[in-house]
């Protein structure tokens, strides 16, 4: 019923590429935000485990992170985190509903939640990166 | 008719459970598994530093989620998860454009799993050194 050896799915493991169009597009999206994501992300969380630490993490983290001399930098960098991270997650999230959710109306009313849950974080992510000010009782060392 | 409805779905638990697919069966549910806590958790931190916006009352309380140690497990296993999810991701770019390389796929799979989980027991280290 399912192919029994890699060879016969006509795959070696990963999604095949599609013919064309925009699920094309999609799958190389995938391939390169990936590879983006493996630097910023993993970056991200081994910086904010290791160097930081998850218990030094405060309100005062992030007023130092957006606010400091390498404020600009670090809403770049966020910024970028934000867009590809929660692109790549969501476009993830679609390629599951497709294979497990065949029922028209299921299928589509399913991707439809996913797709205003992803442009209400976008949103609520760049709201906050590009109008962060930090309180004037918290100064940047 | 019955079979070409079957290919065009993706297996079900007890499928996933019972098809005897090798190594490359566990990596791809890892990687979805993976993928999909993975989200989960961004979900709730874009959330988590949308609330940085009204003040450091409002956000500190929330820390709690991340300073608690009941909580701790699932911080483990999303450090797991983002190393896992990058580094058979990046196994699985490497055999997408460089064919050849599928030779090498269980090793690399191995490797990637090791990292991940090489690494994952440092950050779990410092949860000591820097608590």
């Amino acid at each position: 019923m399912y192919p029994t050896t890699p060879r016969e799915s006509g795959t070696f493991g990963a999604r095949p590429r599609p013919a064309g169009g925009f699920e094309l597009w999609s799958w190389y999206f995938m391939r390169i935000s990936g590879a983006v994501l493996l630097l910023l992300a993993v970056f991200h969380l081994l910086w904010m485990h290791l160097v930081i630490g998850l218990d030094n993490i405060t309100f005062e983290t992030i007023v130092r992170r957006w606010t400091g001399p390498l404020g600009a930098f670090w809403r770049v960098y966020d910024l970028a985190l934000l867009v590809f991270a929660l692109t790549h997650g969501m476009n993830g999230a679609r390629w599951v509903i497709n294979d497990y959710v065949h029922r028209r109306g299921w299928n589509l009313g399913l991707k439809s939640a996913l797709g205003v849950l992803y442009a209400l974080l976008m949103l609520m992510g760049a709201y906050v990166i590009f109008t962060f000010q930090a309180p004037p009782t918290i100064v940047a060392p | 008719m019955k079979q070409r409805a079957a290919l065009r779905t993706a297996p079900s638990l007890r499928d996933t459970l019972s098809y005897r697919g090798g190594v490359g069966q566990w990596a791809w549910l890892l990687h979805r598994l993976s993928g999909l806590g993975v989200l989960l958790f961004l979900v709730l931190h874009v959330l988590d530093i949308f609330l940085a916006s009204f003040g450091p009352e409002v956000f500190n309380k929330l820390l709690f989620l991340y300073h608690s140690w009941i909580f701790r497990p699932f911080i483990v296993l999303l450090v797991f998860g983002v190393l896992y999810h990058a580094l058979n991701g990046l196994r699985l770019v490497i055999v997408d454009f460089w064919p050849a390389a599928n030779v090498y796929q269980k090793p690399m799979w191995v490797g990637a799993t090791i990292v991940s989980l090489v690494v994952t027991l440092i950050t779990i280290a410092a949860f000591f050194w820097e608590g």
